[in-house]
């Protein structure tokens, strides 16, 4: 690959999948006009969703998916041990995302109420970060394409990579949005990294949180905003604990 | 000369969505087992909807799956609006179909260019394609990029829909994203023709294994979103008699559950829909199904992909009418304000895959007090298993190579286009 006469060597990598529904991956094959481009990058060695070649020899593994079955340890260990750099992608894979909704049930319960009498292995779900070493996050649900994108180009051109560090609320305002708060709906946006351009407020619907936290919020100026508004709490908790990202926030957490 | 042992054994099978295992196993001669087995770990999502308010449901369903999330979503909005008894303006209604239309053509492109396609011309994926075949998958990518742009502009964004929501549609678009919308698909009309052309160049594998189809039917329009629920062996039933139609099974061998309706399995998805629908196809696609000897009843799995191509027409001329009918709506009023109540009732819709069945059950506060999601992926499990045990022994019979033996079973699983993680729901 040549760029105004530099050429870069092809990063070898891998994608990789756990509990989670693989729209994260899903999300690499899309931005279709600059899908060639952005392969001509890349050296895939190992991506099962896409293709029947498998080697593992990979210098960043992309981990998609939470972990909640024991096989599931030692395929990541195994992953971790294989690759140089090691990035956890998507909701699931950074905090758990929605399937952790699954902790607040006692898994015999969960299991008899989907599969009645037969036995099925699940474990609690956990974090790729709970099982190994996670070198960079991208959070999302589903990760943007382009914020990935520029990861990976920033890895394989060698320059610094980071997400943003302000909340959602900047990317709103910036597409000048009615704000939901003024709408009384409780939205996430003031205290949610940004990073995916605002597209749940931009479509009229309240931020739930699913890039986690961004740096240094203000929490107690946004219960101030709920209070102010009268906002019911039981709402509020509900959107904190939907991604598994705000849980020493929820209200209700006993 | 009869193939004496082979032992065939495709862990975590490639270029599906998700993880399921193919075991072959031929003794002396003799077919002794055949195996399609779901590994896939489950993530108890109707345990998950439990106590949720309804307004936020369809947010969570819509993560059961990457590929079909607006099709998730629709199912769970479609059986809490028939729960409550919410009325849905005829706007959003439009918008609704359109966003089928939008994830079923970026599904069915993804599925025929990156997951079907490689086995027809003997690549491990569609990456060497770029440099061999660089054309077809230039339209095989544009097709897929108009059902995501429908998508986008109809839902917010391509994957996880965000304007869906309960009584409608949180935000329509504008006239002028309709309007280029509309042009973006005119412009993808002579790529579908490419595709056509080009799949006419491949060999579709000889196998018939009768079965029975099960779609949904309205009686007058090719069916996306609700109605009743067909069989090509004549069971017809309402939309909340979906357990009849059903009847999951568990076995120990899959993480996902099984289903039968009149035989020992049947089948969902495409094929299913065109062998009950295909008169109300749009006429270009019925002129491409003839195109490809497809009439119905077809009981060649294979033949899935081109039943695929086929609704890629439809969908893609179906889509630009329905744009025309949306730039002439006030797109004024979106969304019907509702109040909880309690109630249970089924929302099903032909997600890419196949049928899609989310049942629900709300209290007085609009808290879902339990649901149950029926997967295509499923409904098809059965059927693939036994299509799997046919297929061996024919080419058993035919006294193919155990390569081709691998080939050929790996091919007919792929031409389901099986959901596993959503079968694992």
């Amino acid at each position: 690959m040549q760029h105004l006469g530099f050429s870069h060597k092809k990063i070898k990598i891998g994608s990789f999948d756990f509990t989670c529904c693989e729209g994260c991956q899903l999300q690499l094959a899309n931005r279709e006009s600059t899908l060639p481009a952005f392969l001509e990058l890349l050296d895939i060695r190992n991506f099962r969703e896409i293709s029947s070649e498998q080697h593992d020899d990979y210098d960043i593994a992309l981990v998609e998916g939470s972990i909640t079955r024991e096989d599931e340890v030692e395929r990541l260990q195994t992953i971790r041990k294989n690759a140089r750099v090691l990035i956890a992608y998507g909701s699931c894979a950074c905090f758990g995302g929605v399937n952790s909704l699954k902790n607040r049930f006692p898994i015999e319960e969960s299991v008899h109420e989907v599969y009645g009498s037969h036995t099925v292995d699940t474990l609690p779900v956990r974090r790729v970060s709970d099982i190994v070493t996670v070198d960079f996050s991208i959070p999302g649900c589903p990760v943007s394409k382009e914020e990935v994108e520029r990861i990976i180009v920033g890895i394989t051109t060698g320059s610094m990579i980071s997400l943003p560090k302000y909340p959602v609320c900047v990317e709103c305002k910036q597409k000048l949005n009615t704000c939901l708060f003024d709408l009384g709906e409780i939205c996430l946006g003031p205290i949610t990294r940004a990073g995916c351009d605002a597209v749940c407020t931009t479509g009229k619907t309240a931020c739930l949180g699913c890039r986690g936290p961004a740096d240094d919020i203000n929490f107690e100026s946004f219960m101030q905003l709920v209070a102010d508004q009268e906002l019911n709490l039981e709402d509020l908790d509900e959107k904190l604990g939907f991604y598994n990202c705000f849980e020493e926030f929820r209200h209700d957490k006993s | 000369m009869t193939k004496v042992d082979c032992n065939i054994d495709v862990h975590h099978l490639t270029r599906v969505e998700g993880h399921g295992d193919i075991h072959i196993k031929i003794q002396e001669g003799k077919l002794v087992e055949a195996t399609w087995a779901v590994v896939e770990t489950p993530r108890f999502f109707e345990m998950m909807v439990r106590g949720m308010s309804a307004e936020r449901v369809p947010f969570l369903t819509s993560r059961i799956c990457g590929i079909c999330s607006i099709s998730h979503a629709l199912a769970s909005i479609r059986a809490l609006e028939r729960a409550m008894e919410i009325t849905v303006p005829s706007s959003a209604e439009k918008l609704r179909l359109l966003a089928m239309h939008g994830e079923t053509l970026q599904s069915h492109a993804l599925h025929l260019f990156f997951l079907a396609i490689p086995d027809f011309v003997n690549t491990p994926s569609v990456l060497p394609l770029i440099k061999s075949h660089p054309d077809i998958v230039q339209s095989g990518l544009r097709l897929k990029e108009a059902g995501n742009a429908i998508s986008a502009l109809t839902t917010g964004r391509f994957t996880h829909p965000v304007s869906l929501v309960l009584g409608g549609v949180s935000k329509a678009p504008e006239k002028r994203e309709l309007a280029s919308l509309r042009l973006q698909l005119e412009k993808v009309i002579p790529d579908l023709d490419a595709s056509r052309d080009f799949c006419a160049t491949l060999s579709i594998p000889d196998f018939v294994r009768e079965t029975e189809f099960v779609s949904l039917y309205n009686g007058s329009t090719y069916p996306f979103i609700g109605g009743d629920l067909l069989s090509t062996d004549g069971v017809r039933k309402e939309e909340n008699d979906y357990l009849a139609m059903t009847n999951e099974y568990v076995e120990d061998y899959s993480t996902s559950k099984l289903t039968k309706l009149s035989r020992d399995s049947f089948a969902a998805g495409a094929l299913a829909r065109f062998n009950n629908n295909h008169s109300f196809l749009h006429p270009k696609a019925r002129e491409t199904a003839s195109a490809f000897s497809l009439e119905p009843v077809n009981h060649n799995p294979f033949m899935n992909n081109v039943a695929q191509l086929v609704e890629c027409y439809h969908i893609v001329h179906d889509a630009i009418s329905m744009i025309d009918t949306l730039l002439n709506d006030p797109l004024q009023e979106l969304k019907t304000p509702w109040k909880p109540r309690a109630g249970r009732a089924t929302g099903a819709v032909e997600a890419p895959r196949g049928i899609l069945y989310h049942n629900m059950e709300t209290d007085e506060k609009g808290k879902v007090v339990r649901g149950d999601c029926i997967i295509p992926t499923t409904q098809n499990n059965a059927n693939i298993h036994l299509d799997l045990k046919a297929l061996a022994k024919k080419t058993l019979e035919e006294g193919k190579t155990d390569k081709e033996i691998q080939q050929l079973c790996e091919m007919v699983v792929r031409s389901y286009d099986p959901c596993i993680s959503c079968s694992v729901h």
